[in-house]
């Protein structure tokens, strides 16, 4: 008896709301498209099993943003709508305009650095502002300018450059780098070559791990893997402890316990720069984690948290500037006012001469968060976050001049 | 027999001072405890299991109860605050953070960061009276001294949501800085402090108007600005002095609640998160979470006095009224 009261004074309560909240609201609603362009290329199975792609591999995260941005846009008076489109390199220019006719001037795109360039040039001259959520090459944020579009991926350089300055805390001043036959391994190992000379670390040895081919896993493999990486890893000049550049998840992965010398991996297996992980605890990322876990029925990756981002970004500065205008939103984004709490510790902002969104790096191991970066001793005149990655003296962009 | 006549003695020499002895309850979040200190002899007198996860941590108005949010129960804890007995719990929605009480002592309004919602209960009957929806991440509570607001923050929404206690409908949004994580009406109502974590500000509310009249910024020389991360804010009941406590940089600012400017930094233990006034308003006390410790803070003289140590990760702070 007791309890059919309440549970009657709650509907109560919450039906009064309902009433109240949706004859505000339904007055005049700002619509705002936000759409998500996959670009599709043929991926290599990962090595684990574990790291298989979900078909919904990004797309949860724009999902979820748009129902972070409509609770808040039920107060605001906005109504965010999302559109979503996949397509292969070639067709990928005509779904961004499908997308754009069916009003989304703002576009996630997921896809690597070639496909980004292109759909950047199709898209130039137009209301149309893209965000890259996967593409972290280097060149994007220092050669290749693309004014049309904000980078919410971390660089290559910014991961590279968290991860040396955890190295550089523990005192593992001397790298044994390792890094893959492929071309993304290649750039990856550049962007680590480069943190090592920035922060005075020396690079004592470096080997190729050339890709042969052949098939990712097999039946009892590990017992190959356990006579095939101690040969590989012997010999080597005294190290702290071993980097590993392989993007491309050919061998990183078998590094750790294998190796000849007792040395601690790190980079693309071990300890990893990465954007986001599952572990994730601190700073309110719980109640994220489990909001994503709830929709998507999974746990969240770097990808998902990257798009998540991104349309977090048009959310939170249509809501402050009220406008849905490209040019408004675009300088709202990149100017002084445009702040945005992502779950990492401290506001994310844009660098303004390249449109890379300055973000800290969660260095993780596969279970747990063990340190973020920047570390609290690298200090620098603008925001500490501008010690990762290339800075403005370093970068030949000037997007805003 | 030598122990306790020094004790004894410490007892009476601290009996001459002023000040009325009040229990300090402190939520230990990662400990799972709550560190009783006495605010006379500023020593810890007790301790006791919470929950776990004890964060929101707050007493009735008689002094008897003590509500303790155990975030990873799912419940409020309600606590004997003379026996540490577990009298009962109360429901509270899913992962409860913060809560107000009402000024008369019932209901009790919970944040519910997972659900978007904020959970009104009635202590006496332990039932839940409404959910009202907020925006997302719901945390910070805080509620006028006549009781015919609460005010929730969302974290991700950044908005503080003016919440009508009688008709559970939200009368009045107001957007400010990133991450706000705390609220707090001055003992007259005329303005309500909001601070925003990661915005690094506190915003000034006439909650009348449901406007910002000014954002209190912080600067501290030596101090990266990502650090100066404002939480907890307590205001003197003359209005005239307000606490903003500045978690990682390890500082709790004076700010002129007239002038709105910072007077002046005290540097008090790491992570400084939430704060309480003993009644007369004569110390406060912080808790900071990762120096597993509590600061208190000389009111009158604007000085840290002492450091005492607690259980693990310190988060809640709450002073008994008697």
């Amino acid at each position: 008896m007791k309890s059919g009261f309440s549970t009657f004074l709650l509907a109560l309560g919450v039906s009064a709301l309902a009433v109240l909240s949706s004859g505000a609201i339904a007055a005049d609603k700002q619509i705002v498209r936000i759409g998500v362009l996959k670009v599709e290329r043929e991926q290599p199975l990962p090595l684990s099993r574990l790291d298989l792609p979900p078909d919904d591999l990004g797309f949860q995260g724009a999902r979820l943003a748009t129902k972070d941005n409509n609770t808040t846009g039920q107060f605001t008076g906005q109504d965010y709508q999302l559109e979503e489109a996949t397509a292969s390199p070639e067709d990928a220019a005509a779904a961004l305009d499908a997308l754009v006719e069916n009003g989304a001037p703002f576009i996630i795109t997921i896809a690597g650095a070639e496909d980004l360039i292109a759909l950047s040039e199709h898209a130039a001259g137009r209301d149309i502002l893209l965000f890259n959520a996967q593409a972290e090459d280097d060149r994007l944020r220092t050669e290749v300018c693309l004014s049309n579009v904000m980078h919410i991926a971390p660089s290559r350089a910014i991961k590279a450059d968290g991860l040396a300055q955890f190295l550089l805390f523990k005192r593992w001043r001397e790298w044994f780098l390792i890094s893959g036959s492929h071309e993304a391994d290649k750039l990856w190992a550049d962007a680590l070559r480069r943190s090592a000379k920035k922060f005075g670390i020396e690079i004592v040895e470096e080997r190729v791990y050339e890709d042969t081919g052949g098939g990712r896993r097999t039946d009892t493999g590990h017992v190959l893997v356990q006579r095939q990486i101690p040969v590989f890893t012997q010999r080597a000049e005294d190290h702290d402890v071993l980097v590993a550049a392989d993007e491309a998840d050919v061998f990183a992965a078998y590094l750790p316990y294998h190796t000849w010398d007792a040395r601690p991996v790190a980079g693309s297996a071990g300890l990893r720069p990465i954007g986001w992980h599952p572990a994730n605890e601190a700073w309110g990322a719980t109640q994220f984690q489990r909001r994503f876990e709830r929709l998507a029925g999974r746990l969240v990756r770097s990808l998902d948290y990257q798009v998540w981002l991104s349309a977090r970004a048009v959310g939170e500065a249509v809501t402050r500037t009220k406008s849905t205008d490209v040019a408004t939103v675009t300088d709202y984004l990149v100017g002084p006012d445009f702040e945005l709490g992502v779950f990492k510790g401290t506001k994310v902002t844009f660098r303004p001469w390249n449109h890379q969104l300055r973000q800290p790096v969660l260095l993780a191991n596969d279970r747990m968060i063990v340190s973020v970066s920047p570390q609290k001793q690298f200090l620098h005149q603008v925001t500490q976050l501008d010690t990762l990655g290339f800075d403005r003296p370093e970068s030949q962009c000037t997007l805003d001049q | 027999m030598y122990a306790r006549s020094i004790i004894a003695a410490a007892a009476l020499f601290a009996a001459t001072l002023p000040a009325q002895a009040n229990k300090v309850f402190v939520s230990n979040e990662k400990g799972n405890t709550i560190t009783v200190l006495d605010s006379e002899t500023l020593e810890v007198i007790d301790t006791f299991d919470a929950g776990q996860r004890p964060r929101g941590i707050t007493i009735s108005n008689d002094g008897k109860h003590l509500y303790v949010c155990a975030s990873d129960d799912d419940i409020v804890n309600v606590f004997d605050a003379e026996t540490y007995e577990r009298l009962h719990t109360l429901p509270s929605g899913p992962d409860p953070e913060l809560f107000v009480l009402h000024p008369s002592g019932n209901p009790l309004y919970i944040a519910n960061e997972d659900d978007n919602i904020v959970t009104v209960v009635d202590v006496e009957k332990r039932t839940v009276l409404a959910e009202v929806p907020v925006g997302v991440e719901p945390e910070g509570m805080g509620v006028s001294p006549d009781g015919k607001i609460v005010v929730n923050t969302s974290e991700t929404t950044n908005m503080a949501h003016f919440i009508n206690t009688e008709t559970f409908e939200i009368d009045t949004n107001v957007l400010v800085d990133q991450r706000p994580r705390f609220a707090q009406f001055t003992a007259d109502g005329s303005l309500l402090y909001v601070s925003s974590e990661i915005g690094g500000t506190v915003s000034v509310i006439d909650p009348e108007a449901g406007e910002i009249i000014k954002k209190i910024e912080f600067e501290v020389p030596g101090i990266v600005p990502e650090a100066l991360q404002p939480v907890g804010v307590r205001v003197t009941s003359d209005g005239k002095t307000v606490f903003v406590a500045l978690g990682p940089s390890n500082r709790v600012a004076v700010v002129n609640g007239e002038t709105f400017e910072v007077e002046k930094y005290l540097l008090v233990g790491q992570r400084v998160w939430q704060m309480a006034f003993t009644p007369d308003e004569k110390l406060l006390f912080t808790t900071n979470g990762n120096s597993n410790d509590v600061s208190v803070i000389d009111v009158a003289s604007q000085k840290v006095i002492k450091s005492i140590a607690v259980g693990e990760q310190p988060w809640g702070v709450v002073v008994a009224p008697n």
